[in-house]
């Protein structure tokens, strides 16, 4: 119980520090930067959901949030939509989009799953890039409007963006934090572990896997409208496969299938690669091997081994009890026939 | 026709270079039972490293690509031994992360040694001449006639060498393999070397008539893929025959559906299979 409060206590303390931060700091470049890094943990929770939840490596992921994008600046820029409309719409019409790929794609398994969908995501990206009139093609596409006003809520400034993607951030945490832990999450986790043990137990597993692919697409085309909303100008390579890797960097140092993985990992990623941006193009010479090393090393990341040092100590303070009450009571039983021995003699 | 003709060319040159980096791909699956996202990149390597031999060293075209061939081949001995082997006891989402890892590393040193700009490798076989009145230039004839040998020698070599029937024999089973006293380490570098070798050799031939850039091996790498999925996952003849259809699709798509769209043909004829064969067509049964 008492480990379940310092959890509370210390998302108390990242929650009112993420709240506080543009208080803290008024660089108005680490606010942006900020603001970048929550839209990239929305998709990157997306992403997680199903490689990490469910155990299927879905590489479209970086389509479906340029989809989600784009869908957002052609809604409101070609079609002149109110922008809430376009927002929900866009963000509904990639979750279809999803369901449809989903209905098919979910029918391979493993190594047939993680190509085709890689194949979809290449789709997507070249669709993206060669459909000129609907998309700009290479040129970009530019003139998205930023959110507009809910009653006295405006949403033109740095500050008020950063709350607006901040509670959007929030939602999506609560949604995962609650859906882990219910039913429904356990399903997920039972057929990553084993599919062929979930069947058997009874578990419909096409249903849960589209199920949890959907909203794995609606969290990646959610990050992706905000950041049309944000960014206001798309360029097809947000699609392209290197963004992909993006998201699976971030989720992998962070801590594939953990809660706090992909905050982790996006913000010392983000934080990182500020750090190391002298080498800009070059940076994928060091996350690379990064990749590659974490995951024959240290395949559960930050958080994901962190909780298992936390499992590890707390069965060897359990060990530790259980061997300390056996040393007493053998003790105790020793020292009650010493006893006896005394009596009998 | 004499349009049609010259397409069905096109294409056999084609479908030549996406059996040739098919093949690496589908023996690796078959021996290790790993999707290597990375082999485009080795690809990509074999380009740089002939195209630096004939520059830098000035080795002659055929020389360059046989260097190319053998440190392409030990680059992906290097990576069985460090990544791969470590790995194969891990869950499969392991391996492709990790390899998808090796491919950005490699991208991204190419891009750091040699530039991100497009370079053409300048060939001695760029004449034109004309063959019942089809033009084609001498490097596509090389292309088709040295891809048609290779196959053959490949062919001899798995069939009547020890070392080739082992390979085959691991293909098949690798704990039979492991039983009757085959070095399955061996093996595994061995299908890597071979791998990385036809992965040169594909890029070393292909780069005169496209270009050499760190990107270069991404299309071909997703085409291999629809092409062993389409052949049938670990089958040497299946990446074969499938890299023919690909090619041949492709350069009639080009021709007679849209230039723009020519790429997107492999990959819709991957979304065909998958949707009516989620196992790929030829899977193996009870696999």
């Amino acid at each position: 119980m008492a480990v379940f409060e310092k959890r509370r206590l210390w998302l108390a303390v990242l929650a009112a520090f993420a709240l506080a931060f543009p208080l803290l700091v008024t660089n108005g470049y680490y606010l942006h930067m900020m603001t970048i890094s929550f839209i990239w943990m929305i998709a990157v929770y997306g992403l997680n959901l199903f490689a990490g939840y469910t155990g299927y490596l879905s590489l479209a992921h970086a389509g479906f949030f340029a989809v989600g994008a784009y869908m957002l600046g052609i809604l409101t820029v070609k079609a002149g939509l109110p922008f809430w409309w376009a927002f929900i719409l866009s963000c509904a019409l990639t979750s279809l989009l999803g369901l449809v790929v989903g209905l098919v794609a979910l029918r391979t398994k493993e190594h047939f799953f993680a190509i085709y969908t890689l194949c979809v995501g290449y789709i997507l990206y070249l669709v993206i890039d060669k459909w000129d009139s609907l998309t700009g093609g290479v040129r970009g596409f530019i003139g998205i409007p930023a959110p507009s006003d809910i009653g006295p809520l405006s949403f033109q400034t740095p500050v008020a963006q950063y709350y607006f993607v901040l509670v959007f951030l929030f939602a999506v945490m609560f949604v995962m934090y609650r859906l882990v832990y219910s039913l429904t999450g356990r399903t997920y986790i039972a057929i990553r572990n084993s599919e062929e043990l979930a069947l058997t137990l009874g578990i419909s597993t096409m249903k849960n896997k589209l199920a949890s692919f959907v909203l794995s697409v609606f969290f990646t085309s959610l990050a992706g409208a905000l950041y049309a909303s944000f960014i206001r100008f798309l360029g097809p390579d947000i699609a392209y496969v290197t963004v992909m890797f993006d998201f699976l960097t971030y989720l992998l140092v962070g801590g594939i299938g953990t809660l706090a993985g992909p905050v982790v990992g996006t913000l010392l990623i983000t934080f990182l690669s500020q750090q190391l941006q002298f080498l800009q193009d070059y940076r994928m010479l060091i996350f690379g091997p990064v990749l590659t090393l974490l995951i024959i090393f240290y395949p559960h990341g930050i958080a994901g081994g962190f909780i298992r040092y936390q499992a590890k100590r707390a069965e060897a303070r359990r060990l530790e009890q259980k061997a300390n009450r056996a040393a007493a009571e053998l003790a105790a039983s020793r020292q009650g026939r010493g006893e006896r021995h005394v009596k009998e003699g | 026709m004499e349009l049609f003709v010259q397409q069905l060319l096109n294409g056999l040159t084609i479908g030549s270079v996406y059996s040739l980096v098919a093949l690496g791909l589908t023996l690796v699956y078959g021996i290790l039972h790993i999707p290597n996202f990375a082999h485009g990149a080795l690809y990509m390597m074999g380009g740089y490293v002939t195209l630096t031999a004939m520059s830098q060293a000035g080795l002659p075209y055929g020389l360059a690509i046989v260097v190319s061939m053998v440190a392409v081949g030990l680059l992906g001995v290097l990576m069985e031994r460090l990544v791969f082997y470590p790995l194969r006891d891990a869950p499969p989402l392991h391996d492709k992360i990790a390899a998808i890892g090796i491919l950005l590393f490699l991208e991204a040193f190419a891009q750091f040694v040699w530039g991100a700009d497009y370079q053409t490798m300048p060939t001695p076989y760029g004449n034109v001449i004309t063959v019942f009145g089809l033009t084609l230039t001498v490097q596509r004839i090389l292309i088709i006639a040295s891809t048609v040998v290779i196959m053959i020698l490949l062919y001899l070599f798995l069939k009547k060498t020890f070392i080739g029937a082992s390979i085959i024999a691991m293909a098949q089973n690798r704990e039979g393999a492991n039983l009757v006293g085959i070095n399955t380490n061996k093996v595994a570098m061995m299908t890597f070397l071979l791998s990385g070798g036809l992965a040169a050799l594909a890029a070393s031939l292909a780069s005169p008539i496209n270009l050499v850039f760190p990107g270069m091996g991404h299309l071909v790498i997703l085409k291999a893929f629809v092409i062993i999925i389409l052949g049938g996952m670990g089958s040497i003849p299946g990446a074969i025959v499938g890299g023919y259809i690909l090619g041949f699709s492709e350069s009639l798509g080009a021709t007679y559906v849209s230039n723009d769209y020519k790429d997107i043909i492999a990959f819709a004829i991957l979304v065909i299979i998958l949707t009516v064969k989620p196992n790929g067509l030829f899977a193996k049964e009870g696999h």
